[in-house]
């Protein structure tokens, strides 16, 4: 009894220094920045918009996630500074400046006791939308194939679908997972297993000694250094965007971002930076 | 009250009496405003798409695809309840003969160890029971059927995770039974097991059907195991080795992303959750009140 007190009173406690730290921080006269858009690439800006604070005093940046296109709708409308936008411009977004600050690539992933160490384009397709069922269609063992897939939402889902050209409900799934790693422990613990996965996160995996293998598609060898240099094409660009005509603020802060004092943030997201 | 009474009694100063009732009031009120808060969160996250696309749809669109504008929850709903139930039928036997065993058949000393045993089991966190279920069950079970992962390893594991709680419990159920009763049927005549059958067991069974209760409202709320074992796939499913996806799995998966309609359709899962297991709290206090 005494102890859940004890528990009680430190909940209170805790919440009291919440809702002081909140006052605080809206009662006050600091340069305030916004970025609205991706939710693939508000993490990161989160990480980059913390260090910025510290490193620039008296600058507050807030971020919102709500997709890209209310990005680049913020934007235009003066709502937010900065747009978070995780792909190209398009034709009609002219109006809009991009500033390229990570790339995010998607890998295929097999255990590293399969065999099969490349696959078609085609053949990747077949195998999501349940038609190649056995491995030994594609080079394999006569096993059958466990299609891993993402949850809904997920950026890599994104990328994989725009790339295959599938729609989400073609995919016939026997596993679904959220996070990168669950991928990769599923594929590590079922050698029929084939999923897709952030090229960062398996590479790190894969140099930390899981059984894992990164499948090339069409001929091309998924890796982190063809995805900086924009060879690798299951892939795609993480832009902040700005109409142009931007204060001070902003300006330092997207130097900043795409600065090296930021590299470590963008890998521990699983991004990989550009090569300028 | 009996506490209370005592504890004024006791004490020689009264003040400190009064700030105990006013320091376990205040708790008391926490806790109840934090309980109100969570579900209000629920509700008011849950509303907007329950007035936008009505109940409805949520039972009867046909399947879950968020992008695709479909939020049919049903299949969801219905590998929720098969993988609880599966548990809890591997659970129950198990219980209730682990039980048995440690009041009427086992020796004092190995009883202990086992009572310690099931409590060590019953503190381990349901994130190792999922690991383990997926580096180890998942791959076993692969053998007769892939992928391996499942309504089948979801109802194993956790069936394990439950069972030694409610052995716990259910020991203390049947302990609880007057020895009279036990010692007088077998005075009668009784065989060691007709007697605790249809005597005590019988005498047990409100405090058995408590724990059974208890622990299905575990299994329902269970988030860690079920995502990692049972493949996700949001379909009914057909047989043993289909995969499934449960409520509190959907909301683990797709909440991080999910923004709009689609976050408030993960509200209303949770929601359903929520009935769920408010549903089972009220089954308890019934079976409770009937003894």
């Amino acid at each position: 009894m005494r102890c859940r007190v004890g528990l009680v009173s430190y909940g209170a406690v805790l919440a009291a220094l919440l809702f002081s730290s909140c006052s605080r921080s809206s009662a006050s006269s600091t340069m305030t920045l916004t970025i609205t858009g991706s939710s693939t690439i508000a993490p990161l800006a989160l990480e980059i918009a913390k260090r910025f604070e510290v490193s620039h005093p008296g600058t507050r940046v807030e971020v919102q996630s709500g997709g890209t296109s209310r990005g680049v709708s913020d934007v235009r409308q003066g709502l937010a500074q900065i747009g978070m936008v995780s792909r190209a411009l398009k034709a009609d977004e002219t109006d809009l400046l991009p500033v390229l600050i990570a790339r995010d690539g998607v890998a295929m992933i097999a255990h590293s006791t399969n065999p099969v160490s490349a696959l078609s384009k085609d053949q990747v397709v077949s195998i999501y939308k349940g038609e190649t069922r056995t491995w030994d269609k594609a080079g394999g063992p006569a096993r059958p194939i466990t299609v891993v897939n993402k949850a809904e939402g997920r950026s890599t889902l994104e990328i994989f679908l725009h790339y295959f050209g599938m729609a989400a409900k073609d995919v016939k799934a026997q596993v679904i997972v959220g996070e990168n790693e669950q991928a990769i422990k599923t594929v590590i613990g079922n050698p029929d297993a084939i999923a897709y996965v952030s090229i960062g996160t398996a590479e790190f995996e894969k140099q930390h000694g899981a059984p894992i293998k990164l499948i090339a598609v069409d001929g091309v060898v998924p890796s982190t250094a063809a995805v900086a240099d924009s060879k690798y094409p299951i892939a795609r660009q993480l832009n902040l965007v700005t109409r142009g005509n931007t204060n001070d603020l902003t300006k330092t802060f997207l130097a900043y971002a795409n600065s090296n004092d930021v590299a470590d943030l963008v890998e521990s997201q699983h991004f990989v930076r550009p090569t300028r | 009250m009996m506490s209370r009474t005592s504890l004024s009694r006791s004490t020689s100063s009264d003040q400190l009496g009064r700030g105990l009732t006013a320091l376990t009031g205040v708790s008391a009120a926490l806790c109840a405003l934090v309980v109100s808060a969570v579900i209000l969160t629920v509700v008011s996250g849950a509303w907007p798409a329950l007035k936008e696309l009505g109940p409805k749809r949520f039972l009867f669109d046909t399947g879950w695809h968020p992008a695709e504008g479909l939020y049919g929850m049903a299949p969801i709903i219905v590998g929720s309840l098969a993988v609880v139930s599966g548990a809890i039928l591997i659970a129950t036997p198990f219980g209730i003969l682990s039980a048995l065993f440690l009041n009427f058949y086992a020796p004092r000393i190995v009883g202990n160890l086992y009572r310690s045993a099931l409590e060590l089991l019953g503190g381990i966190p349901s994130v190792v029971f999922g690991l383990w279920g997926m580096t180890t069950v998942v791959p076993l079970l692969r053998r007769i059927h892939s992928p391996g992962s499942g309504l089948l390893a979801g109802s194993l594991v956790l069936s394990l995770m439950i069972i030694p709680t409610f052995a716990s419990l259910a020991d203390a159920a049947v302990r609880a039974v007057p020895s009279s009763l036990y010692a007088s049927s077998l005075a009668l005549g009784l065989r060691r097991w007709h007697a605790l059958w249809t005597v005590v067991l019988p005498s047990a069974r409100s405090g058995l059907a408590a724990a059974l209760v208890l622990q299905t409202g575990r299994a329902v709320g269970e988030t860690m195991v079920v995502l990692m074992v049972c493949g996700n796939i949001p379909l009914l499913p057909k047989g043993l080795f289909d995969p499934i996806r449960t409520l509190t799995a959907n909301v683990a998966l797709e909440m991080p992303y999910a923004l709009g309609i689609h976050r408030s359709a993960l509200f209303v899962s949770g929601l359903v959750v929520l009935m769920l297991v408010v549903g089972l709290m009220v089954l308890v206090e019934r079976v409770r009140t009937e003894e």
